[in-house]
């Protein structure tokens, strides 16, 4: 318990892949919470990355975690950017109500 | 050791905490706050665990660029006010239970995972050990990813590039009714459409719009 190991980072993880995962499920209001949401996920995928790779000695991992960052900003950009385009044509982002597609 | 524990408990806590906070608030430029508390924590870890190199470039692009577009694009919308109750619901509340219910089925499998990846403990003996203690986390990085992984680094570069130029094309708007400056037409003007001698009769004074 009072030593810190692997184990301890991968449950870290994967508590707040689970935060994202319910902030996704649950949320009906605000689609600018549920980007927020996949950053978390994205978030909890690097501390996996980075956890196993200083406890494995190898560097890899640290390398796939830079990757997933440079596409977690190029998501959020585009995410960000459609949002903005589609407030401007409807004058609304309540999820509720973005039913365009009758799914 | 005790001390790295302590550290642990404590951003590891906070972490949780923010990003519990960052899907329950009510009021969205508060989820971007914790959102931003939650990166930094999670930084500090890295930079605690030995990965200082990754720590400072999360603090840099996270904090520093995605959140405050987050921050940008919440105040630009107004949506600030707009309640972010996702127990109320105005449709039904059937989601609640089933997503939450799927939440925790994800999280005992993952836990379930890794505390197989614990007891296995010749799969930690057995990594390739590359990591040298003489030169520091930033060296060791450069040092794989301009040699090994020097495509995968220039086509990310062409990720960033792509996701600039669509983002800017999505929120592009022609307005009409505006002046602009047109260099073409100005460069182009010739002196005959343009200078017009007038002879100017003694004692009369000169009616250009006529």
């Amino acid at each position: 318990m009072i030593e810190v190991g692997l184990s301890h980072y991968l449950t870290l993880g994967a508590i707040i892949f689970t935060i994202g995962i319910v902030g996704i499920f649950l949320n009906r209001k605000n689609i600018i919470v549920i980007l927020m949401s996949i950053e978390l996920i994205l978030l909890a995928v690097n501390i996996n990355f980075v956890s196993f790779s200083i406890f494995l000695n190898n560097i890899n991992g640290q390398i796939f975690s830079l990757f997933i960052l440079t596409v977690a900003a190029a998501e959020a950009a585009i995410g960000l950017a459609i949002i903005v385009v589609y407030y401007r044509n409807t004058g609304t982002i309540n999820v509720e109500e973005i039913d365009n597609l009758k799914g | 050791m005790i001390a790295h524990s302590i550290f642990f408990y404590t951003f590891a806590i906070i972490a949780i905490a923010s990003a519990i906070m960052v899907i329950a608030s009510k009021n969205t430029v508060h989820s971007v706050f914790f959102l931003i508390l939650d990166f930094i924590s999670i930084s500090c870890l890295f930079i605690m665990i030995g990965a200082e190199f990754l720590g400072m470039i999360m603090l840099i692009v996270y904090v520093g660029a995605v959140a405050v577009l987050f921050l940008f694009v919440v105040m630009m919308l107004n949506v600030a006010q707009q309640k972010n109750q996702w127990f109320i619901s105005k449709l039904d509340n059937k989601h609640i239970p089933i997503g939450i219910l799927i939440s925790v089925i994800i999280f005992f499998e993952m836990i379930i995972v890794i505390g197989g990846w614990k007891y296995k403990q010749d799969l930690l003996s057995a990594s390739s050990l590359e990591l040298n203690n003489n030169i520091t986390n930033t060296h060791a990085i450069g040092n794989i990813l301009y040699t090994e992984y020097i495509h995968l680094f220039q086509l990310s570069g062409m990720i960033l590039l792509v996701a600039m130029v669509g983002a800017i094309v999505l929120t592009y708007r022609k307005r009409s009714g505006i002046k602009r400056q047109s260099y073409i037409s100005q460069i182009s003007r010739e002196r005959e459409t343009s200078i017009s001698l007038v002879d100017v009769k003694n004692n009369e004074g000169v009616k250009i719009d006529d």
